[in-house]
């Protein structure tokens, strides 16, 4: 590492020190560091925002003489307004206009990728004869028993609670497995800053002496 | 008026981009991209009021000296210091090696990681206190949790049996579970999404 | 207190203080761990791998600095293997935090290649609203992103001009620790039929699963093992190297073997407190 990186790693390891400091107790180095990366986070997406979004989908089109883009300039700034309690009424058409096309576009393509093609390939071909149709067994009987646990228009007694049972025990395996990979992906995070810190360490200690 | 216009405009966007979908004509494509393309722009404008908020909210308990006030202006001077090193240079500031790249990359990426790093200790000290095998279900969730995490763990002769059993259940009833839950999210995202193109679903436009 | 109800309400500082613990002297001390390499990242993988030189792959990156540590190395290792073999990246982000992540990636590895802006590879940049942006590029790459992230109008750039949407693009990798990929899958996969494979995050990767089983997505990297996953056949590959300290995930792993092993001894030691307990309460043969 040369004096630029010993300098800015340190500033680095400085400020996730500092973020760890909260294990203990909270406290000012903490505080510091926690209200430093609001700001930093929001100024750096205000510039992001201006360069990638404003620039080429607005400044420029304007300049190019596509005068059209006035209407969703328009309609953005007519956002602005819910902050104002007289006026944020404004608010609701831009809104409106956003919201009914995501509606609209949700409609067949939710269907479509969520329900019919995992339906789809939950029809799947079922035997004992080897382990993948057996397999294949435990999959449709796992969606179908899940799929009537979620079922709440009826009450679970007797056969239907039965299935919903089974339903509630397939679940289970998946929240299971669910959490053991959120262990995996908490620690991994950890991870990943100590061998941060130890390689920063190795090469200060390198770079003194 | 202040109602039944938003409405409107919700519907008839709505079923446009509904049957838009089906129907391959020239003119809706043109129509569907002029829709697409002036969402984004109206997206620029939307994500701003974030950015006002903090800053309206930050100012203000500076300018009230409440409590902790240092802390909010620490803040605003890490977002007023970003968009000066930002808009000054012009967008040569977005390449690597820049001052507001040296400030993503070595402030940001920093606190940011390191506090979600926080995650790995409350992750287990969580699981100590709260995962307890009270009942048959919690039994078979932590049975699964605990194959899963032992993928991790090289287990000698039983590593095999561990990696073949963890990936069976992710495969198959990890799988089933997760199929019936985005069944269920495909079936209320079409739900929510009909009943708000229909007006019912009204909550979008707040309060008069 | 006895020893049972000692066991099941230690302080919460006692758990933070032995996996800290746990992860320094690991760090310092670490070994290696046996990989095993699973079907569903190898198939990510061996597609790149079938593709020829000048072939477009697109790497939408999804994740902002609070995730890298699972999900940077995944990217590291495609582009170092995709720049390998010459197949050229379009790449976008649609997180607002993300934009910086894809730049110090690209910004590295295209010099390690000699590969150049405009003509090996394109960044386009950011966006909001994902969903909407998938949408406008299934339409147009255009559409969405007139310039790229560099100021650039797409037009003037030598690789875009024999692309228009994702129909001239072999596959679509998303690298996501957020909602990006269900974006991805239902939109880019689902409306415009591209071919998709997803990398997440640990948390994210038990959801995914019922998607590659049907076909919609063709591999699913999982969190930091997938990643570690990865490095291991780019290495094998020759893509990657571990002298020059390239595999980031591999060498997480040790820690991740200890510290997973130290959270199922603290859940079986919170267990045996919570039994003996009930049993000393309770008495051996009755139950409340």
């Amino acid at each position: 590492m040369n004096t630029h990186d010993i300098i800015f790693n340190g500033i680095a390891a400085f400020l996730s020190i500092s973020i760890y400091t909260f294990l203990y107790k909270d406290n000012p180095l903490y505080k510091f560091a926690e209200h430093l990366v609001v700001g930093v986070s929001a100024g750096y997406f205000a510039v992001i925002l201006y360069y990638n979004g404003f620039i080429p989908k607005l400044i420029e089109p304007l300049r190019q003489g596509k005068f059209e883009y006035i209407i969703p300039a328009i309609l953005g700034i007519m956002i602005w307004t819910r902050f104002s309690r007289k006026w944020s009424w404004i608010s609701r058409y831009s809104i409106a206009f956003y919201i009914g096309s995501g509606a609209g576009i949700a409609i067949p393509l939710y269907l479509q990728n969520y329900v019919i093609r995992q339906l789809h390939a939950t029809m799947i071909p079922v035997g004992f004869s080897t382990w993948q149709l057996f397999s294949n067994i435990l999959i449709v009987v796992g969606v179908l028993s899940a799929l009537f646990y979620f079922y709440f228009s009826k009450e679970h007694t007797g056969a239907f609670g039965g299935v919903a049972k089974l339903g509630i025990w397939t679940l289970m395996i998946g929240f299971g497995a669910g959490f053991g990979l959120t262990v995996m992906g908490r620690v991994s995070l950890l991870s990943e800053r100590v061998v941060f810190l130890r390689d920063y360490l190795a090469e200060l200690i390198n770079y003194i002496f | 008026m202040r109602r039944s216009v938003p409405l409107l405009i919700v519907s008839i966007t709505g079923f446009f981009m509904l049957i838009q979908y089906f129907i391959p004509l020239e003119e809706s494509e043109w129509l569907y991209e002029r829709i697409l393309d002036w969402i984004i722009v109206i997206g620029c404008f939307a994500m701003l009021l974030g950015l006002w908020s903090l800053t309206y909210v930050s100012v203000n308990k500076v300018k009230r000296k409440v409590p902790g006030w240092g802390y909010n202006l620490v803040a605003l001077s890490g977002l007023f210091f970003m968009l000066i090193v930002g808009f000054v240079p012009g967008q040569e500031s977005l390449v690597r090696g820049s001052a507001f790249m040296h400030l993503f990359e070595y402030v940001y990426i920093p606190i940011q990681a390191s506090m979600f790093s926080l995650l790995a200790f409350y992750i287990a000290s969580a699981a100590y206190r709260a995962f307890r095998a009270r009942t048959v279900l919690a039994t078979i969730l932590l049975v699964s949790a605990v194959v899963i995490m032992l993928r991790l763990v090289p287990l000698g002769p039983l590593s095999g049996i561990n990696q073949w059993l963890a990936n069976f259940i992710l495969t198959v009833p990890n799988m089933a579970a997760k199929r019936a839950f985005w069944i269920g999210v495909g079936l209320g995202a079409t739900a929510t999404a009909l009943k708000i193109m229909l007006g019912i679903e009204r909550t979008y436009m707040g309060r008069d | 207190m006895d020893l049972y109800d000692q066991m099941m309400n230690l302080d919460r500082r006692w758990v933070y203080l032995v996996i800290g613990l746990v992860v320094t002297i690991t760090a310092i001390l670490p070994f290696k761990v046996p990989l095993y390499i699973t079907p569903e990242v190898r198939s990510v993988y061996n597609f790149i791998e079938s593709l020829e030189p000048d072939d477009v792959l697109m790497i939408g990156v999804d994740y902002a600095p609070e995730v890298m540590a699972e999900l940077h190395p995944m990217s590291y290792a495609i582009t170092r293997q995709c720049f390998s073999r010459d197949i050229k990246l379009l790449l976008c982000c649609l997180h607002q935090n993300g934009p910086g992540m894809v730049e110090q990636v690209i910004a590295q590895v295209s010099k390690e290649y000699d590969k150049v802006n405009g003509e090996d590879y394109v960044y386009l940049g950011y966006k909001p609203y994902p969903g909407i942006t998938i949408l406008a590029m299934g339409q147009n790459f255009r559409i969405p992103f007139p310039e790229d992230y560099y100021g650039t109008t797409l037009d003037s750039l030598p690789m875009m001009k024999k692309l228009t949407n994702f129909d001239d693009i072999k596959a679509i990798i998303n690298i996501s620790g957020g909602s990006g990929t269900e974006y991805w899958i239902n939109y880019a996969n689902g409306r415009y039929n591209a071919k998709l494979a997803i990398g997440v995050t640990g948390v994210m990767t038990s959801d995914y699963y019922p998607f590659l089983q049907s076909g919609q997505i063709f591999g699913l990297i999982g969190g930091m093992k997938g990643a570690a996953e990865y490095e291991d056949l780019a290495e094998k590959g020759g893509y990657i190297s571990r002298e020059k300290d390239q595999l980031w995930a591999f060498k997480s792993m040790p820690i991740q073997t200890t510290t997973h092993i130290v959270v199922i001894l603290f859940i079986v030691l919170g267990n045996v407190g919570y039994f003996m307990s009930k049993r000393k309460k309770y008495g051996k043969y009755e139950h409340p």
